[in-house]
């Protein structure tokens, strides 16, 4: 995307140094460095395992880090209090790979949960008028009264978009948002976090390992190996890296 | 930078994992505490959740303490009348089920209906990255899911503790029934001319105590679940297991106690 050159030099609204994690004896992610700016799309690229969704669970403080700075829209996560945190998470919007849509209640009240837990004053009309906001934008209007359990993949990917949506979040976090799907529903989910983004003014890290979905959706790919960036820059200069593992991984996923 | 290092224990494994898996329960019961006396309280979620536990354990509480009643009445009939002592059979059946039945049978079932159901439903929230899904929008999921479950529990199971008592009562009534023509009032009055206040009181008391247990359990399992859709049936099976292990533990405490108090 061509605004890249110029966002660039703006302050970064996530920002993350120096991150290290580790579980037991695993070390996970080793010296993660990333910027990601205000409009942009960060896709982030690399193996099964590799450590990318527990990249984006640290950023929402659901998992903690074991050494780094981790600064998203002017906060440093791993130092708010509960309340701080609570407050922060209202602006970022999180779409499981699972989707994790509650499977005891229906698409409406999958949507309206959020905000009548968040928004203690909003009225019937108000609620009403924000679910059917964003199943328009998600294009399932029709499917407000079903349960989760009756929605095909997509539709539950698209539910859990919109469940992000309707507390109007300044970034969105993806995790493997076309994991699982036919490539036309990937075009289709694809297409949408692009509309997203122009719709909402957001700012996104999509998470994935899927090329197309890479190519598309991202304004700048980030290339995970490892446990660190070893390449950070628009879709084509990462494909063309020289770099005999990022090679390898563009091979074996043109091959698959 | 951190590098891959041996896991080094205290005791052994076994032991270091019994102790950690002792403290993350101990801290799971201080945050309850904490939780459920700091608002929000979600009261229509407690409400919905007592609608679910007590209102739909009725029919079962109900079948299982009417049997109960009668299946006690007819093993204790013979034994009391080789002593020509059947007109006591009101009163024994009275404090077997008002001191111990009522409470133990209540909280047997709960334990398995309940608390199964509580493990497996926060299982499987959890490993499907529900419970996850909460946080990220700014919901405390254990207050909204913990707290009022555990609430739910704690009120309900000692309100169907009574019914079944009750219930029980009704069946040993039918059972004697069938055997003499006694009236209704007459059981009644016979049976309860035994019955102290700290009967009733250790009975609602110990039924407080079987409901937090049984709740506070199958919550704990639910929401620690892991390895998947095994770690949901090991959570709802554990739920079971240990709440019923506890209950009759302290069945046996509470006695001790109610019957220190009676005698001293």
């Amino acid at each position: 995307m061509e605004k890249n050159d110029t966002i660039t030099n703006a302050e970064p609204i996530i920002s993350i140094k120096g991150l290290y994690k580790s579980f037991g004896e695993l070390d996970i992610l080793k010296d993660i460095n990333l910027d990601v700016y205000k409009g942009e799309n960060m896709v982030v690229l690399g193996r099964s395992g590799s450590g990318k969704s527990v990249l984006i669970k640290i950023l929402v403080g659901l998992l903690p880090p074991d050494k780094g700075i981790i600064k998203v829209l002017g906060n440093e996560v791993n130092k708010l209090s509960g309340k701080e945190l609570d407050a922060l998470r209202l602006r970022i919007g999180f779409l499981f790979q699972s989707s994790a849509l509650y499977d005891s209640m229906n698409v409406r009240q999958n949507l309206e949960f959020p905000l009548t837990m968040n928004k203690k004053n909003i009225t019937k009309q108000e609620i009403n008028t924000a679910v059917e906001e964003v199943l328009d934008a998600v294009g399932l209007k029709d499917k407000m009264e079903q349960m989760p359990s009756d929605l095909s993949g997509g539709q539950r990917k698209r539910i859990g978009i919109a469940r992000t949506l309707i507390l109007k979040p300044e970034i969105m976090l993806y995790d493997e948002p076309t994991a699982g799907l036919d490539p036309i529903t990937c075009e289709e989910i694809n297409k949408l976090i692009r509309e997203v983004q122009k719709k909402y003014n957001t700012s996104s890290i999509i998470i994935t390992h899927d090329l197309t979905c890479a190519k598309i959706t991202g304004d700048r790919v980030a290339m995970l190996l490892d446990g660190k960036f070893v390449k950070v820059g628009k879709f084509d200069e990462v494909f063309e890296s020289d770099n005999e593992e990022i090679k390898s991984f563009f091979n074996y996923n043109f091959i698959q | 930078m951190i590098n891959s290092r041996p896991r080094k224990y205290l005791f052994t494994k076994g032991l270091d994992q019994y102790f950690t898996d002792v403290y993350k329960a101990y801290k799971f019961v201080i945050r309850f505490f904490k939780e459920a006396f700091h608002p929000p309280f979600h009261l229509r979620e407690i409400i919905n959740q007592c609608y679910e536990i007590g209102v739909k354990s009725l029919p079962l509480i109900t079948l299982t303490g009417f049997i109960t009643g009668i299946v006690f009445t007819k093993q204790s009939r013979p034994s009391l009348s080789e002593f020509g002592a059947t007109s006591w059979l009101p009163s024994l059946i009275s404090i077997a089920i008002v001191r111990a039945l009522g409470a133990l049978v209540t909280a047997l079932i709960c334990a398995g209906k309940v608390g199964s159901s509580i493990g497996a439903e926060l299982g499987s929230m959890k490993v499907t990255e529900q419970i996850e899904a909460m946080e990220v929008s700014a919901i405390n999921p254990f207050k909204y899911l913990v707290t009022t479950r555990v609430l739910a529990c704690t009120i309900t199971i000692p309100i169907l503790g009574l019914y079944c008592g009750f219930v029980a009562l009704m069946g040993s009534y039918f059972s004697v029934y069938t055997n003499e023509s006694t009236s209704i009032v007459s059981f009644f009055h016979n049976g309860f001319s035994t019955i102290t206040f700290l009967d009733v009181f250790s009975s609602v008391i110990k039924s407080i105590v079987f409901g937090f247990t049984i709740g506070i359990i199958g919550c704990y399992k639910g929401y620690n679940a892991v390895h998947g859709t095994l770690g949901v049936g090991r959570a709802a099976n554990q739920a079971v297991v240990l709440a019923m292990f506890l209950v009759f533990i302290e069945e046996v405490t509470i006695v001790q106690i109610a019957n220190w108090i009676r005698y001293y």
